[in-house]
């Protein structure tokens, strides 16, 4: 255990990870008239230096494939913005024989919202009642209608673009206009209308409009690249710099949080960090905690800070601290589209992502398997990259002039398919510290345990069987499955195999969540309705984690609200000099 | 096949007798015009700093940019693989990569090695018909299923032309041929412009 020393600064809270949750957080309790320090287990973020807008492959030695051409089939190619990595230098994490887990994590101020996809779907109030509706997994906590006015507030403050549309269980939200369909957009809009799929203008966290004080998209379509403008979200940009603003916000950069140490009253009284540029171990003092550090970055750090009074971890008597860890059921498939040849040469770019996409359109239906998920896609004339040739090139082979055209007469005419579907947390799929690995920290690492269920390989089976509908439909051809995995294809084995062949590998949908849950009992929970930990009243856990389940929309925008009405809670007992 | 074949020893040779008879080049069809563009370029680069391989030797540098103008050849178009970068490229990647350095490496050694085992010469010194007949055999997967000794070539081919592909439709000249039109700012976006049947 610590030793504590009561004569230093002690902040009102300390809020450790900057990212959605923690920018949230940090931005409404500043605002509010707390004290608020932050730990960032990454540097400050520098957008002039780190984002890379409106540079050509061609202006970069390795053109965006990275060293080596490491980054060459990557999602975080050169261009992306910064430190995001499926493996981080001297950071391991392990998984349990037999099963496989990705973790993308991003040490730096802002976190994953620098680059993510700004997807910004509400949970619909089915969402919430898991299972009373159909006995599977379990219910929240609190209702859609306690979380309503939070999405309300997040909308109106981050900017989400949009439409009414009243669709069953996919709220509507406070949306800015939706921009006009690319070329892509409106084959498969037509298509879905043939075979009644519902589908509709995306909803994003892109501005169409200017908003407090940010400028509207000037439509490059590079938002994972970050903006200089902020015309989309960023907790870096846009929720840390009213926080700074109130001249009661204090960022210690570089801290990588160790254990949390409870003092004798049962309560956090500080964290103890590494500071990485010294490799020394330095503390912070606070009178409450909102830990935001992503899921199971949290989930290890609660595991992390064992003392007598909490053997198993911090708040974790319920030993439920990294269970039902879930990720979105993931498949995906690609389309060939040769109507798209010949297309005028036109500015495809539009803003940064999905213009439309296809929300769970069979809700309240009978179906194959429980819960929903909902469609992405996306193609056509973006801008051309390293990698996004191969499939030409294996298909046509040869060399010459005759494949240069090929290439070019076949560039954007495909467009990809990405379902997102929901999974029932299980008790198989989970996260707890490895007994034999530490970091280059000294910090124990997480081992990742995975099974996916019945349920979530006939989901990935019947995206399949929509995403060729829907190419079909559209006058196109299947290129591909799973292409990210090809070597996944088992060529024999049973039913089951070949259908767990369709999902994305477990982790890499990077919607990891639900490792500190929320509920009403503490023995099957680790927090309760405003996420403040059962057993540690001034401990708040503000990232995902808290998830009960994950529904077929994207957390982000969930995490922002529920981190919105855990602050002001947080901020009402803080007036109440109660935590 | 088609100018394709046109190899840049045979264009340099026509460049020569054009330069002694004035009326070779009428000849030439305009593909194999614009590949002595490009070559020109190159030759002109070459005089005025000359580029240093990072990782191949100066002879398999020389087999390398054969084999990239070859894959994306210069044509009415645009220029090829060779006036976009993709050597240099390749050549960077794989200074940086132990396991292209082996794919490649080892890629160009199997090629000079099966060239001179069946036309005695080496890659670079093989008529274009030779040259042409050994990519044809490792330019296709089902002849390494027919013929399990030619799965090396074929494993290298596929992974050149990758590369190839990557250097050659990332670089200015590439992009242009696409006809990839955007990275800039717009305070509008207008959609899809109107298009036939969609």
């Amino acid at each position: 255990m610590l030793q504590l020393n009561p004569t230093r600064k002690v902040y009102d809270v300390c809020i450790i990870g900057s990212g959605a949750g923690g920018g949230t957080a940090a931005k409404v309790l500043a605002e509010g008239g707390l004290d608020v320090v932050m730990l960032e287990a990454g540097p400050r973020l520098n957008p002039d230096k780190d984002f890379k807008e409106h540079v050509w492959p061609y202006q970069l030695a390795h053109r965006g494939a990275g060293v080596g051409g490491k980054l060459r089939l990557q999602m975080n190619s050169e261009f992306m913005a910064p430190n995001g990595a499926w493996e981080i230098e001297g950071e391991p994490y392990t998984t349990a024989p037999g099963t496989s887990f990705r973790w993308f994590r991003s040490r730096i101020e802002g976190g994953r919202t620098n680059h993510y996809g700004r997807i910004s779907l509400r949970f619909g109030p089915a969402d919430f009642r898991a299972r009373s509706t159909d006995g599977m997994g379990d219910d929240w906590p609190i209702t859609y209608d306690e979380l309503a006015p939070y999405y309300d507030k997040i909308e109106s403050f981050i900017g989400v673009f949009g439409s009414k549309e009243n669709i069953p269980n996919a709220p509507d939200g406070v949306f800015l206009p939706p921009p006009q369909p690319r070329c892509t957009d409106t084959l498969i809009k037509k298509a879905c209308d043939r075979l009644k799929i519902t589908c509709i203008p995306a909803r994003m966290a892109i501005l169409t409009k200017p908003l407090n004080g940010r400028d509207a998209c000037h439509y490059c379509g590079q938002c994972g690249r970050g903006c200089r403008s902020a015309s989309n979200f960023s907790s870096s940009q846009v929720m840390i710099p009213p926080a700074a603003a109130t001249g009661r916000f204090t960022m210690i950069a570089g801290a990588m949080a160790r254990e949390l140490a409870v003092g004798k009253t049962g309560k956090v009284e500080a964290v103890a960090y590494i500071d990485k540029a010294t490799g020394s171990e330095q503390r912070v003092y606070a009178k409450a905690f909102v830990v935001a550090a992503s899921a199971c970055e949290s989930a290890r750090l609660l595991l992390n800070s064992r003392s007598p009074l909490f053997p198993n971890g911090l708040a974790n008597s319920s030993g439920m601290v990294g269970r039902y860890l879930t990720d979105s059921v993931g498949s995906d498939l690609t389309g060939h589209f040769p109507q798209l040849e010949n297309m005028p040469v036109h500015n495809h770019d539009g803003a940064g992502g999905l213009h439309m996409y296809i929300p769970w359109w069979r809700f309240g239906q009978r179906n194959d398997f429980l819960r929903g998920y909902h469609i992405e896609f996306g193609g056509g004339r973006d801008m051309p990259g390293v990698g996004g040739f191969d499939g030409v090139c294996a298909e046509h082979e040869g060399y010459g002039i005759e494949l240069k055209q090929k290439c070019r007469s076949s560039y954007g005419t495909f467009i990809g398919f990405s379902g997102r579907g929901e999974m029932i947390p299980n008790e198989k799929s989970y996260c707890d510290l490895d007994p034999s690995v530490v970091d280059r920290w000294g910090i124990p690492v997480l081992r990742f345990h995975w099974q996916w269920g019945e349920n979530e390989m006939k989901m990935a089976q019947d995206m399949q069987q929509t995403f060729r509908s829907i190419i079909e439909a559209a006058g196109g051809t299947v290129i591909a499955g799973t292409r990210r995995h090809p070597q996944a294809q088992p060529a024999h084995g049973d039913q089951r195999e070949k259908q767990a062949a369709h999902l994305t590998e477990p982790g890499a949908v990077i919607h990891e969540l639900g490792t500190a849950r929320m509920g009403n009992n503490p023995k099957t929970s680790v927090l309760n309705k405003n996420c403040q930990a059962h057993e540690v009243k001034n401990l708040f856990v503000a990232d995902a984690a808290p998830f009960v389940t994950n529904p077929d929309k994207n957390p982000t925008l969930t995490i922002m609200a529920l981190s919105w009405r855990t602050s002001e809670y947080l901020l009402d007992q803080a007036k109440k000099e109660d935590l | 096949m088609t100018t394709d074949s046109v190899s840049r020893r045979d264009v340099l040779k026509s460049l020569t007798l054009g330069a002694m008879a004035g009326s070779v080049l009428r000849v030439i069809p305009l593909e194999a015009a614009e590949h002595v563009h490009a070559v020109i370029e190159t030759e002109k680069a070459d005089a005025a700093g000359a580029y240093t391989p990072k990782s191949f030797t100066a002879e398999q540098f020389k087999t390398l940019q054969a084999l990239c103008e070859t894959i994306f050849p210069a044509d009415a178009d645009s220029g090829g693989a060779m006036e976009a970068g993709a050597p240099e490229f390749i050549d960077l990647l794989t200074s940086e990569n132990p396991e292209y350095q082996r794919k490649l490496g080892g890629g160009l050694k199997w090629l000079d090695a099966n060239c001179s085992k069946r036309f005695v010469n080496a890659y670079l010194n093989c008529t274009p018909q030779q040259q042409n007949e050994i990519l044809d055999l490792i330019a296709y997967r089902k002849n390494a299923i027919k013929d399990g000794s030619l799965s090396l070539g074929v494993e290298f081919f596929s992974l050149l032309r990758n590369l190839a592909s990557d250097g050659f439709f990332t670089s200015k000249i590439g992009i242009k041929y696409l006809g990839y039109k955007g990275n800039t700012y717009r305070l509008e976006f207008p959609g899809c412009p109107p298009v036939p049947g969609l």
